[in-house]
């Protein structure tokens, strides 16, 4: 498996693909720094813990944060890594010479996955380093260590994001002899889930606990509570979702209308949570996120080992 | 004869309903070059598929060296080379690149695969191209380094399907030399081709597959004789002024077969090139010879004859 693992990661580095992905988000990091210096100042009151983490939250007046860049890119770049990864060794006719040398079958998939991940880990961990190295130099204030551990369980966080929109899209290559078609497939379905999800379950939560116009708080909390239920099937919620909870420490709760509510009621800011509470708070979608990773490849590997090798 | 490298008992394989390898009995010695013959959908890539531990068998089993390719497949595929019909390499590597991670994959030391590599690039004439893209090259260039590419293990055993589909004749008859080449360094090899007179050039042993049975299977000489009923040779003698006894004198020939035809134009079915004996008897007969038409039986009339059987 090491001579593939090698081999493909070779491959992937010496790709036009990499370098594309690399500057594309490259781009998004210099871009989500410079929105960050130009409206942080607005954002950090006395009573801020982390600021350092801000400059991955801030948005501007009309542009995005550094956060929404980022999940928009990382489905982008996982299943730019994975979509062919089966197919293009069927189509180029490399598969069946493959699979005829002495090597296990599960060897090429679990290599080239690997691979993948790597690549994509380098692609995220280097962003973020160049965020926050900037970031450091132009707010001058250093992370606590706090501030740094929540960073990097976002980084593994984002890593294992982009590890199942890759196994989503291996499974695809799998499943579809032709990589267009694969990466259709892919990009349909994060389009499904990144923007149409939500409305659905707006709609949804609308048709089953209608507000009127004066609803009480209990309908309030109700139907959000029916929108996000449904909303986290998809799993950029849940990675929304999880990274909020680790970037904005004063986040106590991921049901929007309890913490609207909280925060009127406290008439503040929130007071911000301990790291323990905040992991705690993203537990369920992180373990949901690594779950879907898994089961994506889980799928894709037992599909592979049974896919038999015809001759038309 | 050498030992029995490939053996078959009642190999069947369906898919989805349809019987691509009906009960395939199949037997053949090391040393051979095995011409696998069949027209297009035959079974013959199914086979080998079996065969390499590919594709699992619906019912009946398959001995490779001894081993059971569903069961040891790594065995059969460290002493088995393949080369699909359609072959791919990395198209953005160079040939030398290409065989190198075949070398990895099949855990050859650095150094002893380079060496390698270097001599099957001479062997298969990449040479001079070995350190360019596979990109550029031609169909025939990427078959021959296909051939580079399953020596680069040392097999036992290879597989070819159909290695000259779409080359131009000189590429075909380079193919063809080294897989003589490669069979006379002892390495068995199985040929899959519906190019009839390219598998007569080359192949001692055939098989001939339609529908998934097999239908003939042997020699060629052999199934040769089987087909048409007669010898190898069909030799059209022209005679003005032929001594009645000549018929008989040419029958007397040892080899001859048998003789028909007028006694001005006679025809001699026999297994030997016997022009010149013939030659001589009809001109010690007296009689005198015009001329002389030989003709070998071509593995197409064998082959036709038993796709209208099956």
């Amino acid at each position: 498996m090491y001579a593939i693992f090698r081999k493909e990661l070779a491959d992937q580095f010496n790709s036009r693909r990499f370098v594309i992905l690399f500057a594309l988000a490259f781009l998004a990091a210099i871009f989500a720094i410079y929105i960050a210096t130009q409206s942080i100042r607005s954002e950090v009151t006395s009573s801020t813990e982390f600021i350092f983490l801000k400059i991955f939250t801030t948005s501007g007046k009309n542009l995005p944060s550094f956060l929404f860049f980022i999940s928009l890119f990382i489905p982008i770049i996982g299943i730019a890594l994975g979509f062919d990864a089966i197919s293009s060794e069927r189509s180029s006719g490399n598969l069946s010479r493959l699979l005829s040398q002495p090597i296990y079958r599960d060897a090429v998939i679990n290599g080239k996955f690997l691979a993948g991940l790597t690549v994509l880990a380098i692609i995220i961990a280097s962003v973020i380093a160049i965020v926050a190295g900037l970031g450091l130099r132009i707010i001058g204030v250093p992370p606590s260590s706090e501030g740094l551990l929540r960073l990097v369980v976002f980084a593994l966080i984002s890593i294992i994001y982009g590890a199942f929109w890759m196994a989503l899209a291996v499974l695809f290559s799998i499943f579809f002899n032709r990589a267009a078609t694969s990466m259709l497939a892919s990009i349909g379905l994060w389009i499904f889930f990144f923007f149409f999800m939500s409305v659905i379950a707006g709609a949804i939560a609308n048709a089953q606990v209608p507000l009127g116009s004066n609803p009480t708080l209990e309908m309030i909390t109700r139907n959000s509570e029916i929108a996000g239920a449904i909303a986290r099937i998809s799993p950029c919620t849940l990675y929304g979702e999880a990274t909020a909870a680790l970037l904005v420490p004063e986040l106590g709760s991921l049901n929007s209308a309890i913490m609207m509510i909280s925060t009127l009621t406290a008439g503040r800011m929130l007071t911000p949570l301990p790291f323990s509470q905040s992991l705690l708070l993203a537990w369920p979608q992180l373990v949901s996120i690594i779950a879907l990773a898994a089961i994506c490849f889980a799928v894709s590997y037992i599909r592979f080992m049974r896919q038999e090798i015809r001759s038309i | 004869m050498g030992q029995v490298i490939v053996e078959t008992s009642d190999l069947t394989k369906t898919y989805d309903g349809f019987t691509a390898v009906d009960q395939l009995n199949l037997g053949i010695e090391e040393g051979e070059i095995f011409g696998f013959l069949g027209p297009n959908g035959a079974g013959k890539t199914t086979t080998i598929l079996m065969l390499l531990g590919l594709t699992e068998p619906t019912s009946g089993t398959a001995k490779v060296c001894g081993y059971n390719p569903t069961r040891e497949p790594l065995q059969v595929k460290r002493i088995v080379g393949y080369l699909p019909e359609k072959v791919g390499f990395y198209e953005d590597l160079t040939a030398r690149q290409n065989l190198k991670y075949t070398a990895e994959l099949n855990n050859l030391l650095k150094k002893e695969a380079e060496e390698r590599i270097s001599a099957l690039l001479a062997t298969v004439g990449l040479s001079k191209v070995a350190d360019e893209e596979v990109a550029k090259f031609s169909r025939g260039m990427k078959q021959r380094l296909g051939i580079a590419d399953i020596l680069v293990k040392e097999p036992k055993l290879a597989f070819l399907d159909e290695p000259t589909v779409g080359i131009d004749p000189k590429g075909i008859d380079d193919i063809l030399n080294l897989m003589v080449r490669i069979a006379k360094k002892g390495v068995t090899i199985i040929f899959c081709s519906h190019q009839l007179p390219q598998v007569q050039k080359v192949c001692t042993q055939i098989g001939i597959i339609a529908k998934g049975h097999l239908v003939a299977e042997g020699p060629i000489d052999r199934l040769g004789r089987q087909a048409l009923g007669g010898g190898r040779y069909r030799i059209e003698v022209q005679v003005s002024q032929p001594d009645p006894k000549l018929i008989e004198l040419i029958k007397n020939i040892k080899g001859v077969i048998d003789v028909s035809g007028t006694p001005e134009s006679l025809l001699v079915t026999c297994d030997t090139d016997l022009r010149s004996q013939i030659a001589k008897t009809t001109v010690d007969s007296g009689s005198s010879l015009i001329g002389m038409k030989i003709e070998e039986f071509s593995l197409e009339k064998i082959y036709k004859k038993y796709f209208r059987e099956a």
